[in-house]
């Protein structure tokens, strides 16, 4: 292992971050030279016994100085949190058509699954050049994603998603491992990620074992849990139709109005009671237990590909795509 | 109405007598409640709990040498780190300056006879031990291995260690904690000395009563979040289980809400010490006295608002995080200007070079360091890179234990002619500061870099691409280890061969100092009273000739 | 008067200070307690927010009987408290000591009352598990809530009717005299407690049957 697979700076925000850092290095630098170098200074000029005449330093001047050294430090400081607030903004929302990737933790391992249907153990490929979004989540206790080269480092929540994003402007090797101590191997929980050229990365998805993507496995899970008979817009029974909900605001049955993003959908699935949309009766069941992670994921998915261009009609029940169960 | 005015009369026979030689039993020191006893009480008892803490990261260093580990399991290994964490954080730093010299020195220096509550500062010392002393068993009889966070849902739901048994000492230390922050608020409010007017109180008195503050507040949420994992853990309750709504976020605001004051808890009362031994070393009046207590307000104040800047990567909102980011560099100011007061205390001065003053200087360094690295994690992106890294190690130690513990070492050398009646071996007490100011930035300096380069906390196994970082960094342990041990046997040495001391060694200003060393079962052999401003250390506009210690006038003097 | 004397401790110089200083200290330790009780109810009042409809039906199935009495008897032992206290004031000393006891008693049937109450809920299996009755799950977060805040007060209430059965007993042997500052220090405790149940009433009994 080399320490370029840390301290590369693999996207034009880890620059950023960079330069941020050295500023605040020279800022701290000369802080610690002029105190140290005070001391210093006067320790020769006033050592006991020196001859050096000590005057009284006037009330007037002592105050002035006090209020001096007090607004200078402020304003360098907000200087330093502007810098670091637009820096950190850079990073505000991810763009809307970014690649997503879905990322399950659990102890002691990674999970990837790609848009393709790809999926990939401690070993992530992403191609460079290309938005990414992470959506993550965990099945266990609290991990963190901590991708060095990138800079980047987001805690994984149970329950719940949490996400990451990156453009990568340069290929390699690089080390990512998890930042969050979450028991006895948190030390290996790490892997591998290899960021290639978005040719490469076609490549290497298309070699990868046949598999349905994942809005495809999502069409069928979608059929066979049974979602299909009250979702549909024939359906008989009085339920929202899911074409077009993803990324649209929804009114609550409670009152508050809520983005239909994926932890909104997750919530749907797992607690159904709190996310009822207003004007629809309470007869969704709740799936909790009865749908593994990976499930979910697939089936959120397949709801927002009804809303995102690909659209498909309900499917009719493949024989071949059986719901897969997540692995790990 | 009943409230008959009596003048304070202390018993006959405790007149003149050393509070050392008010009964020789060990029963006599076990039932005090003589505040001068209870401190060493607690001096001891923290001394010990330091050793244990310091062995477990000692091996854990060890262990570090080699990036595949060279004799533990990744169990032992996190119960280790676990063990230090909270032996350090609440059985050592946060009682130790308040609860020892705190508890010795702070009445004497306001001219007071005893702490408002004598057997309440007693009562503080048992649950300290009884709670204390119960954690460490269960450390020891299996260990706990969540870190000293005990984040949920890892420590309600997946851990296989006592958590409970460690929760429950750790509670109970914080009523100590509690009480103590009480008794120290009601003896500077009602117990000063005449004369004795808030803006003449000695800044390690401010110290005291910003950090008591902190202390009352603050140790509460701290309580109720480990009795909340606990109820999970143990009833089954949801509190933070996700499956039900609950929130594991929830548990991590609480405990910062406690645990970033606690870092204050931490420092103030180190910049409490470093005021007194700046001041009575460099001969000369603390620079800007009101800007030092004004500044020491801010930090308690603001020191409630910054917890969130632990979670930057936690899941909590952008906005948050830029309010955070703000409040904290905010924060950052009034510690810069305690850092400037202190430089230019020195300023005209007659500085001597004794040891509590080389400590002193220790703390002025690596504070600056710890502060402005404190910087870069206030800074949103660094903080996103680096958090949860040896660079926020490095970050805290220097700060919170190379602060503190050169601060406790400067107050320990500075006080112990007053505490002990002895004079220490001046060579080796300087030897010793100089040793742990160098084995402290040759431990620590390593971390900033490898934590910068990208290697993670709580690790056992490491990329080997760090071996180099981490053996120096364990090389460093070495030399800081022996930094600690040195003042364990030239102090000790002192007790029973050290010179007599005299009243006032330093010829210091403080009440403290005008009474017979070691003082009084009830400290002044008559009452105090106070006429001046403190650290009148020599009349401003005479030259270096005529400026001689003697010259010191005392803050104030027996009736 | 001869009892001033024995009531003023050491380090005071004058009881008028300690009986200051016993308040002051009574009052900080009080506003620790609120910081203690500050952290569960900001709990509550989060998962609240993100739950109100679970939280709604999952407050319906509270005692409010039970509660409701027990409201009644503590609003009604810190009225005796304050009758305690402005006797020991003015050396009352039988009148202090009658309504010490009715306070403890008070006390005491509280805690009665509640045993009677979590039998009725534990009758039903309202403890938060793998049976529990109702749905949807957060209803169990409400739950949990209530044995935690309740227990906490429980424990509070039984401590302070530990303090004052002390107190009693310290001022009928004649050990300590009452008009010193102990019986500002329970009284200003007593209250607090009581008030901590004021909060608790409304949250857990009647917000869900608004």
């Amino acid at each position: 292992m080399n320490i370029s697979q840390f301290t590369t700076e693999a996207s034009k925000y880890a620059v950023h971050v960079d330069d941020l850092f050295y500023l605040l290095s020279i800022v701290s630098g000369i802080i610690v030279l002029l105190v140290s170098g005070a001391i210093v200074v006067f320790f020769a000029l006033y050592y006991r016994g020196s001859p050096t005449p000590r005057g009284l330093l006037p009330e007037r001047k002592s105050r002035e100085i006090e209020i001096g050294w007090t607004v200078a430090t402020l304003f360098s400081f907000l200087f330093i949190f502007w810098w670091a607030a637009s820096v950190e903004l850079l990073q505000d929302s991810p763009p809307k058509d970014a690649l997503e990737i879905h990322v399950v933790a659990k102890q002691w391992m990674w999970r990837f699954q790609h848009p393709s249907g790809a999926r990939e153990i401690d070993e992530l490929h992403v191609p460079a050049f290309t938005d990414i979004r992470l959506a993550m989540t965990s099945q266990d206790v609290i991990h963190d994603l901590y991708l060095p080269a990138l800079r980047l480092k987001q805690d994984i929540l149970p329950d719940r998603y949490t996400y990451e994003w990156f453009n990568a402007d340069k290929t390699g090797v690089f080390h990512f491992t998890c930042a969050e101590f979450c028991g006895t191997d948190h030390s290996v929980m790490a892997g591998t990620m290899y960021i290639v050229t978005p040719q490469e990365y076609a490549r290497w998805t298309a070699a990868q074992p046949e598999a349905d993507d994942l809005a495809h496995q999502g069409a069928a899970l979608f059929h066979s849990l049974g979602c299909s008979g009250c979702h549909t817009p024939g359906s008989t029974v009085h339920a929202p139709d899911l074409h077009g909900v993803y990324g649209r605001v929804v009114h609550l049955a409670g009152g508050q109005t809520r983005t239909a993003d994926e932890a909104y959908l997750r919530d749907c699935i797992l607690v159904p009671d709190s996310t009822r949309v207003e004007g629809y009766p309470p007869i969704m069941p709740n799936f909790t237990g009865s749908v593994q992670e990976g499930q979910i994921v697939a089936l959120i998915a397949y709801i927002k590909s009804l809303t995102t261009g690909q659209d498909r009609e309900t499917p009719t029940a493949s024989p071949k795509s059986s719901p897969q169960s997540s692995g790990g | 109405m009943t409230d008959a005015t009596l003048p304070f009369v202390p018993p006959l026979d405790s007149y003149g007598e050393s509070y050392l030689d008010d009964g020789h039993t060990v029963m006599s020191w076990l039932t005090t409640t003589d505040h001068k006893r209870i401190a060493i009480l607690y001096a001891l008892s923290i001394t010990v709990f330091f050793f244990i803490g310091g062995i477990a990261i000692g091996m854990v260093r060890l262990e570090l040498i080699s990036p595949t580990g060279l004799f533990l399991t990744s169990d032992e290994y996190n119960r280790l780190f676990t063990m230090h964490g909270i032996i350090m954080v609440w059985f050592f730093l946060v009682p130790s300056i308040p609860a020892t010299m705190g508890n010795f020195i702070l009445p004497m220096m306001i001219g007071a006879p005893d702490v408002a509550f004598p057997r309440l500062n007693l009562m503080s010392w048992y649950l300290y031990v009884g709670g204390a002393a119960f954690t460490v068993y269960v450390l020891f009889s299996g260990g706990v291995d969540t870190g000293w966070t005990f984040y949920p849902p890892f420590s309600s739901q997946y851990s296989h260690s006592d958590v409970i048994g460690a929760a429950a000492g750790v509670f109970v230390v914080g009523f100590s904690s509690i009480a103590t922050g009480i008794n120290f608020l009601a003896t500077i409010h009602m117990l000063r000395c005449p004369g004795m007017t808030w803006f003449r109180l000695p800044l390690f008195a401010w110290s005291m009563y910003v950090v008591s503050f902190v202390m009352v507040l603050a140790t509460p949420v701290l309580a109720m979040s480990l009795l909340l994992i606990s109820a999970e853990r143990y009833f089954g309750l949801p509190i933070f289980d996700p499956s039900a709504g609950g929130d594991p976020l929830l548990f991590q605001h609480l405990f910062w809400f406690y645990s970033h004051p606690a870092v204050y808890i931490m420092i103030l009362p180190a910049m409490g010490v470093v005021s007194e031994v700046f001041a009575c070393f460099a001969r000369r009046r603390v620079f800007g006295y009101a800007f030092m207590v004004y500044s020491m307000m801010t930090i308690g104040v603001i020191g409630f608002m910054v917890w969130g800047h632990h979670m930057f990567v936690a899941g909590q909102s952008q906005l948050a995080n830029l309010v955070f980011s703000f409040l904290s560099f905010i924060v950052a100011v009034p510690s810069a200007i305690k850092v400037f007061n202190w430089t230019g205390t020195l300023y005209r001065g007659h500085i001597g070079f004794e040891a509590p003053m080389i400590y002193a200087l220790g703390f002025l360094g690596l504070f600056t360091i710890g502060g402005l690295t404190g910087l870069f994690l206030a800074s949103v992106p660094i903080d996103i890179a680096t958090t949860d890294s040896y660079f926020v190690v490095a970050h805290f130690h220097t700060i919170m234990v190379g602060g503190s513990v050169s601060a406790f070492m400067a107050g320990i050398h500075y006080w112990w002619p007053k505490i002990t009646g002895k004079l220490y071996n001046e060579f080796w007490a300087q030897f010793a500061a100089i040793t742990m100011f160098l084995g402290f930035n040759v431990t620590f300096l390593p971390q900033f870099i490898m934590g910068w380069l990208g290697m993670p906390r709580r690790y056992h196994y490491y990329p080997a691409v760090f071996q180099v970082w981490h053996v120096l960094s364990s090389g460093g342990a070495v030399i800081l280890a022996t930094a600690y041990l040195m003042p364990l046997v030239y102090l000790t040495w002192s007790l029973f061969y050290g010179e007599k001391a005299g009243d006032n060694p330093w010829h210091a200003t403080g009440l403290e100092w005008q009474t017979p060393s070691p003082p009084p079962r009830t400290n002044f052999l008559r009452p105090p009273r106070v006429d001046v401003d403190p650290y009148d250390y020599h009349d401003f506009g005479r030259s270096a000739e005529t400026g001689d210690e003697a010259q010191a006038r005392p803050q104030g003097e027996p009736t | 008067m001869s009892d001033t004397a024995g009531a003023l401790q050491h380090p005071w110089p004058n009881l008028r200070l300690q009986r200051e200083g016993v308040g002051l200290g009574m009052w900080l330790f009080l506003a620790s307690e609120v910081l203690f009780f500050g952290a569960l109810f900001v709990g509550f009042a989060v998962y609240r927010s993100f739950n109100e409809d679970a939280f709604r039906i999952a407050g319906a199935h509270t005692e409010i009987v039970y509660g409701s009495i027990n409201t009644a008897l503590l609003l009604t032992s810190s009225l005796t408290m304050t009758v305690a206290l402005r006797a020991a004031t003015t050396n009352m000393r039988d009148l202090t000591l009658v309504c010490l006891a009715v306070t403890a008693a008070l006390g005491v049937a509280f805690l009665i009352c509640k045993g009677l109450e979590y039998r009725e809920d534990l009758k039903e299996h309202l403890f938060p598990g793998p049976h529990f009755p109702l749905s949807p799950p957060a209803t169990q977060m409400f739950w949990g809530f209530y044995w935690i805040m309740t227990a906490i007060h429980a424990v509070h209430l039984t401590g302070g009717i530990a303090v004052v059965t002390v107190v009693f007993v310290l001022f009928k042997r004649r050990i300590i005299p009452v008009q010193g500052s102990t019986m500002e220090g329970v009284a200003i405790y007593w209250h607090f407690v009581d008030s901590v149940w004021l909060v608790l009433y409304p949250l857990i009994y009647l917000a869900g049957r608004s």
